[in-house]
């Protein structure tokens, strides 16, 4: 069985408990280890790893990202996540789980600018790089062994190793053959994980596996299927297609390709985006005003990261509530000026909630952007009530104007060389 | 109640009752203009909560009463009868049905009770005074467009009416911004004016208010408290809420030492921004202005469309400036000059710009740049 070293990269014949040139142990076995080449890389943590990479006294403390006047934990670190941290969280809660927790306050910019770095070491692989948010991407990286003169596994820890030596912040791998695969296993061995599915054993490693690690399959969609008597893929395998699509229309054929582990959509740098949202669904329905602003601040910080991953700005943004009886309620607004920043699409949601509270409460918020252009045409105009966004707009101005002289990558690359680049 | 009435003031006061009317309500006798006949004349009444317009209208009342009805209906009815027509309105207390009636066509409306429908309480007005018609319509025509449809900042949703020292003494000042550009314009004060509080017209009521401003040598009676003004006519009152919050302190974003000068013709300005601004796709189009020697370069890049280029001859003598706007803005403002050329003061690329029509102080026009 082929192996690899994840420290010093050397490829084994066999696996083996310790590495035979470094021995270190982290050395990764599979059959099909050198045969794949579909991959998420997943930053860990990644506010909290960014924070703690630019502050190293805050390395050995449990740190939140997150709280301020909105009150939810949008990034927990590893170690508050073992006193029970978890995003979405009010930040009283996280605090009462976790007191001795350094809070810190999200700085987008900043988190920009590593991920801009992160993506630049991707592109230097392959061309095929679809980033998800500012702290995940797809990489197919099938063809470039003759490129880089190493099978796809060596590149992708090669990179992290990089990453976490050069960049400051750890990633974890899912290799696969497709992209429904490769995510759900750069889940499996977080933090600094690397998990490989070969094509033998996709449908056993599905068949146990809950219908919700299927990506669109949330709460609402997981009841849909519990009332059908599915829970886990197994489920799944015994209905036939058409079956499923008279049970539950389109998602019927996607879920019956899926539970079988086919996925052919191609991992690809520029497909076309058309709205970017993100919604999350309450444990239990929530009427409080405050913490429902929480949540979509929380969701607004999502999409903007999303947006800034794609280049992409917004005209029109968009809530979603589902009230207590399932009953959804979209609200839109248009903004005057495209826009990729968090703070705008809050300012643009948050009234429409407000406006909403009367039918709380909700067991679902989401919020939206659309009508998406390049980002060259976003936040362009100063704002002359409030000093704050010039500022922004000047930074912002500054970037685009060095970007645009010297060239993405070379810039960007540039930066990325010190800890202490000053990006964003 | 029933009444004969001219179609013309008819369809005047029913079109303003039913702009005033809110659409998409859920209360529905909000939908309803009241209608009320005593003496000689008719008067119509409608409401959103937070306007009201009462239109009188001299009419021959045979019967007094008065009656509510859908201010829609009877608007779209009114308006496709012939010009000319003499209306009959007459309520049937049995059916409860408004019926309509002009030359061969008769109608028969629902009507809601009276009783239900709200009259806005009439407030302390510790401030009268009139105004000309035109110095009005002149304050709201040219601060309008810069009011913000932000909900955010539902400040900013209107007109700042206020009293000011401008240039040229007291002033009756409007001002209004959306954060991308700002308007204040100033007319001399009005007798009894001086102690008037300043309120934030909403922009509905701008818009309704327009109506009662179209007679230039017409002088229109203003109350005004800290929660409602009123705008009246001989026929028209409109009164209104004020929006509840603090305007901002806006001549603090208002430049004072922007000293590079361009003087250009307005129109010859406004036409060569809408021609380059062609090319562009985007909705916020951005048009860069290079300066330089007298001359003016405008130039729009649109990279999936194509570029645009167009030279004016124009007075510029400071050194050379490279800046961009929403072409949208520029057109705004430069529509506002009507008499002189426009005058633009800039300081910095990224600095607030001031546009002013020739030497005159008492409309000012300030716009954010845009990053090109």
């Amino acid at each position: 069985m082929p192996a690899l070293c994840r420290d010093c990269l050397v490829t084994l014949p066999a696996a083996a408990a310790r590495c035979p040139a470094c021995g270190r142990p982290r050395v990764l076995a599979h059959p099909e280890l050198f045969a794949l080449s579909i991959a998420h890389v997943d930053c860990d943590a990644f506010y909290a790893s960014v924070e703690k990479r630019d502050a190293p006294d805050l390395r050995t403390r449990p740190v939140i990202v997150g709280g301020g006047r909105r009150g939810v934990v949008s990034a927990a670190c590893y170690i508050a996540r073992i006193h029970g941290v978890r995003s979405a969280m009010p930040m009283f809660q996280a605090l009462r789980l976790c007191p001795d927790a350094a809070v810190i306050a999200p700085r987008h910019d900043r988190y920009a600018a590593v991920s801009r770095a992160i993506r630049a070491r991707m592109e230097a692989l392959t061309p095929a790089v679809e980033p998800l948010s500012l702290d995940e991407a797809f990489l197919d990286l099938t063809g470039t062994a003759r490129l880089h003169g190493a099978p796809p596994a060596v590149l992708l820890a090669r990179l992290v190793r990089d990453i976490e030596a050069e960049v400051g912040v750890t990633a974890s791998v899912g290799l696969s053959h497709n992209k429904f695969l490769a995510k759900i296993a750069s889940d499996l061995d977080k933090p600094r994980g690397f998990s490989v599915v070969g094509r033998a054993e996709t449908e056993a490693f599905l068949r146990d596996r809950p219908v919700g690690v299927i990506w669109g399959v949330g709460a609402a969609a997981q009841a849909g299927l519990s009332a059908a008597g599915i829970h886990r893929i197994s489920d799944l395998l015994r209905w036939d297609e058409a079956a499923l699509v008279a049970r539950f229309g389109a998602q019927g054929a996607r879920l019956w390709r899926l539970a079988r582990g086919i996925d052919a959509r191609p991992v690809s740098a520029d497909a076309p985006v058309k709205s970017i949202s993100n919604e999350t669904t309450f444990g239990e329905d929530i009427a409080a005003p405050e913490l429902l602003g929480a949540h979509l601040w929380r969701l607004s910080e999502k999409v903007a990261d999303r947006a800034k991953a794609h280049g992409l700005a917004g005209r029109v943004v968009t809530l979603k509530l589902k009230r207590a009886d399932f009953r959804l309620l979209t609200r839109r607004s248009s903004l005057r000026e495209p826009t990729q920043m968090a703070d705008a699409i809050w300012r643009a949601a948050d009234p429409l909630l407000a406006a909403e509270a009367p039918r709380a409460p909700f067991r679902l918020i989401g919020v939206g952007l659309s009508d998406l252009g390049p980002a060259g045409a976003a936040d362009r105009t100063g704002d002359l009530l409030d000093a704050q966004h010039a500022r922004r707009a000047a930074a912002e101005r500054a970037t685009d104007a060095i970007r645009a002289r010297f060239g993405a990558g070379a810039i960007l690359r540039g930066r990325a060389l010190g800890p202490g680049d000053g990006a964003g | 109640m029933k009444i004969s009435i001219e179609r013309g003031p008819l369809s005047r006061a029913i079109g303003q009752a039913q702009s005033v009317v809110e659409r998409r309500n859920t209360i529905p006798i909000l939908a309803n203009v009241l209608i009320e006949a005593e003496g000689d004349a008719v008067s119509f009444r409608a409401t959103d909560l937070d306007i009201e317009v009462v239109d009188r209208v001299p009419a021959q009342v045979d019967q007094p009463g008065a009656v509510t009805v859908s201010a829609v209906l009877l608007h779209e009815i009114v308006r496709k009868l012939p010009e000319g027509a003499l209306v009959q309105l007459s309520d049937d207390p049995t059916s409860g049905r408004l019926n309509v009636r002009a030359g061969r066509s008769s109608f028969q409306l629902a009507t809601l009770p009276k009783e239900d429908f709200p009259v806005m309480a009439s407030a302390e007005y510790g401030s009268n005074f009139t105004a000309p018609a035109r110095d009005l319509r002149r304050l709201f025509d040219k601060s309008k467009f810069a009011i913000s449809t932000e909900e955010t900042r539902y400040y900013l949703n209107g007109v700042y009416l206020h009293v000011a020292t401008g240039e040229d003494g007291p002033a009756l000042r409007c001002v209004a911004t959306d954060g991308h550009r700002l308007a204040r314009v100033d007319a001399p004060l009005p007798e009894g004016a001086a102690d008037m509080p300043g309120v934030i017209v909403p922009r509905k009521t701008v818009g309704e208010l327009r109506k009662l401003l179209e007679d230039d040598e017409a002088e229109i009676a203003v109350s005004v408290s800290e929660t409602k003004l009123r705008f009246a006519t001989a026929e028209i009152t409109l009164t209104s809420k004020v929006i509840d919050g603090t305007f901002p302190d806006y001549s603090r974003v208002i430049p004072t030492a922007n000293t590079r000068r361009l003087e250009v013709d307005a129109a010859e300005f406004a036409r060569a921004v809408d021609r380059v601004a062609t090319v562009s796709s985007e909705r916020s189009r951005a048009v860069k202005l290079v300066l330089e020697d007298d001359r003016l370069v405008l130039s729009v890049t649109a990279p999936d469309s194509g570029t645009a280029e167009e030279e004016l001859a124009v007075a510029y003598a400071d050194e050379r400036l490279e800046i961009g706007f929403n072409a949208k803005y520029l057109l705004e403002i430069a529509g506002q000059v009507d008499r002189e050329n426009a005058v633009f003061l800039f300081n910095a690329p990224g600095d607030p710009t001031l546009m002013r029509e020739g030497g005159d102080p008492s409309a000012i026009y300030v716009v954010m740049p845009m990053r090109v």
